[in-house]
């Protein structure tokens, strides 16, 4: 409100009159908002939130465009630069010429009489790094056939910005495809706890007496659970032999077992509060029926803070897959996700040798603050008439 | 108060049914059935006579429904006989014991820590809300809620490992492995000990700063604090005798919330750290399929949490006096 009342106090000089008319047309443009424009403008005001919803975005950009953005095939054994260190991508040469455009070192490995590899820069060439480059083919979501990755530098001296892992394979790459996985599953987990959610919290809390006591009883009794230990026993109870995409949706599942549980609280929570609300009973004396006052009344009056609710449990869920892959019960290599990636940084000599191998974890960190925040945001705009 | 305490260990029942079968549908999960597995064992080492597998598949139960193997099991379990780790040619009970009584111990030992370190910097937060102090904790809060135990322990490791030129991980220094009890190796236990508690510690620090913070500030608000003031009550007397107070309430009533997440930090902090508790006992037994120990260890480590949550219950009405339980459950 106070942003659009700045408007027009600028324009003093005009009449009285019309600056209350200006003023009437705002309060009234303010009143008849949708609430969905009335929750953005509040969630606008929620910096960091602003700023975590980007972030995000830019999370799911690599989701959808994995194959675009990075610079190799995450399968791609280099073998011969195995275990080399994240690449310095540098704008001023060995003699002191600046370059515009950025650039890096090709880069041989050396090994001395410990067998430590080493990657020391050859100087006497550069390699700029460009856009658009044509790389390894791949194809786009399965059917547009094509070979441009969104940068790159020469084939002679392949771009390792966060290095490689023990085979050589490129870290940046890996992380990308990580990305696809691990958030895919924390946005898939929840929206089944969602469904789950909704479906026991409303029969629950607008069914009221001896339903409502039952499931409540069940849901205390899943809440006492020990999550960790149930999703490992249910999780390495996957055959070994299934594909990828079927231990991927049999994990979401497991994931979401027990992430309803909350959802249903909150929804029963709100039904509880909304059953007796003037709208409800004005609706049930029009001769509508259960289902659709469920539907068309109850659910979307306080879908905004379901939203807001299930937002802050994706990083319940990121957490949850990324431990299970590390422990090595969840996905298993192939697929790639940032707990797959982790489990190869499991011993500390490893770290102690090869630091970059953590850098999943960073992105883990990023994703759950990020959602955090926006879960934070989400929460206190939910209510836009408050 | 002693009705109160039937009324809930009665309630308790069905909570443990619930999680037995639940424990006992992770041990049938794997397909194929463990007996087979074993049998398939002892064949490989030598001729094993008919009536061994007959008997074994008896014992087991194998040609029975279900439910009457469940019930078996039940039964046994509550006796105290939790099957047989195939892995390990051991009694479950015999193996798991210690292990769980010191993952029992860290997990308390965290929760302490958590309430040590998380309320003096909530009631700081509160009383001088939106000061520097409370910016840097909430976001130091924010920060240990992102970060995955795992992730910290790693960390640990790798900084302990680069600074103090040692390696953490284990229960016991080199020299004190296998020594007898000493107070040196009571003190080399302890050094061993802290580095899993403050992990375990710090994710659940961040999430009860934040709520003790909002409890006392809606504490703060209410008009008796500012009788009290008017009153002429000095200022942290009157705060930590009355809104703190009453802002530790919903802490002990919540504990059962927060036990199955101490015990999943303890059991994932244990594996990175390599300690001698239960949780790389379970990891193990899970990899290798030796579902009883697997088994026995879900349905042990929520029956606990159950107990536990039954003990804060008992603790609240004890500490609340305006708890009345009597009339209701």
């Amino acid at each position: 409100m106070d942003a659009v009342k700045a408007g027009p106090s600028e324009a003093e000089e005009l009449a009285d009159l019309l600056l209350e008319d200006v003023d009437d047309e705002v309060e009234e443009a303010y009143y008849l908002a949708p609430p969905l424009i009335l929750t953005w403008r509040k969630f606008r005001k929620h910096n960091l939130a602003v700023i975590s919803a980007f972030v995000l975005l830019i999370l799911y950009l690599l989701v959808l465009f994995a194959e675009f953005f990075s610079p190799h095939s995450p399968h791609e054994r280099y073998v011969e630069y195995a275990q080399a260190p994240p690449q310095r991508l540098r704008f001023i040469d060995s003699e002191g010429k600046f370059h515009l455009q950025p650039f890096v070192y090709g880069t041989e490995q050396q090994m001395d009489d410990k067998f430590m590899r080493s990657y020391p820069p050859i100087t006497d060439q550069i390699y700029p790094v460009r856009l658009f480059v044509r790389g390894a083919p791949y194809k786009m979501w399965n059917f547009l056939r094509t070979d441009v990755h969104m940068f790159g530098a020469d084939p002679e001296a392949p771009l390792f910005l966060l290095g490689t892992d023990g085979d050589g394979r490129d870290l940046l790459s890996r992380l990308i495809f990580g990305t696809r996985l691990s958030l895919s599953i924390g946005l898939l987990g929840v929206a089944l706890s969602f469904l789950l959610g909704i479906i026991i919290g409303g029969i629950s809390g607008y069914f009221g007496g001896l339903t409502d006591t039952i499931v409540q009883r069940f849901i205390e009794i899943l809440r006492a659970f020990p999550s960790l230990p149930l999703w490992m026993a249910l999780s390495a109870a996957l055959p070994a032999n299934w594909s990828v995409v079927r231990v991927y949706f049999f994990i979401t599942l497991i994931l979401s077992i027990l992430g309803w549980t909350g959802m249903a609280r909150v929804v029963r929570g709100k039904f509880l509060a909304v059953r007796e609300e003037a709208f409800v009973k004005a609706a049930r004396l029009s001769g509508a029926n259960t289902a659709w006052i469920i539907r068309r009344h109850l659910v979307p009056s306080f879908m905004s803070h379901i939203i807001a609710v299930a937002t802050l449990s994706v990083p319940g869920m990121i957490i949850g897959e990324t431990t299970l892959s590390f422990l090595g019960v969840g996905l298993r290599s192939p697929a790639i996700s940032w707990g797959v990636l982790l489990q190869d940084a499991q011993q500390v000599q490893v770290i102690i040798r090869l630091p970059w191998m953590l850098l999943p974890a960073v992105m883990v960190v990023v994703a759950v603050l990020a959602f955090n925040f926006v879960g934070d945001g989400l929460r206190d705009a939910a209510d836009p008439y408050l | 108060m002693l009705l109160f305490i039937v009324k809930r260990l009665f309630l308790m029942v069905p909570t443990l049914a619930v999680i037995s079968v639940i424990s006992y549908i992770i041990i049938e999960l794997p397909p194929g059935d463990y007996v087979s597995t074993y049998i398939n064992q002892l064949t490989e080492t030598g001729d094993v006579p008919d009536h061994v597998i007959e008997n074994l598949r008896h014992q087991y139960g194998l040609n029975q429904p279900w439910y009457v193997r469940y019930w078996k099991w039940m039964t046994r379990f509550v006796g105290g006989d939790m099957g047989y780790s195939l892995a390990w040619h051991q009694p479950v009970r015999d193996l798991i014991g210690a292990r769980l009584l010191l993952s029992m111990m860290i997990s308390f030992l965290s929760l302490m820590f958590t309430w040590v370190m998380a309320f003096p910097i909530g009631i700081y937060s509160a009383v001088r809300q939106y000061s520097f102090g409370d910016y840097f904790f909430t976001f130091t809060g924010f920060l240990g809620l992102a970060i995955p135990n795992f992730l910290l322990a790693l960390i640990l490791m790798y900084l302990a490992h680069k600074y103090l030129d040692t390696g953490i991980g284990g229960l016991f220094s080199k020299e004190y492995d296998g020594a007898p009890w000493s107070f040196g190796k009571f003190i080399d236990l302890l050094e061993h000990l802290a580095i899993p508690i403050i992990i375990i510690g710090t994710a659940g620090t961040a999430g009860t700063i934040r709520v003790m913070r909002a409890n006392l500030l809606d504490e703060l608000q209410k008009p008796y604090v500012m009788t009290a003031r008017a009153k002429g009550l000095q200022y942290w007397k009157l705060i930590l005798r009355y809104p703190v107070r009453l802002a530790l309430n919903p802490f002990i009533s919540t504990v059962g919330w927060v036990l199955p997440s101490l015990i999943a930090g303890e059991t994932i902090v244990s594996v990175v750290l390599s300690l001698p508790t239960a949780g790389p006992l379970f990891l193990q037994a899970l990899l290798e399929e030796d579902m009883y120990l697997a088994g026995s260890f879900v349905m042990l480590t929520a029956s606990l949490t159950v107990v536990g949550t039954l003990l804060s219950d008992i603790l609240l009405a004890v500490i609340d006096p305006r708890i009345r339980y009597e009339g209701t459950v």
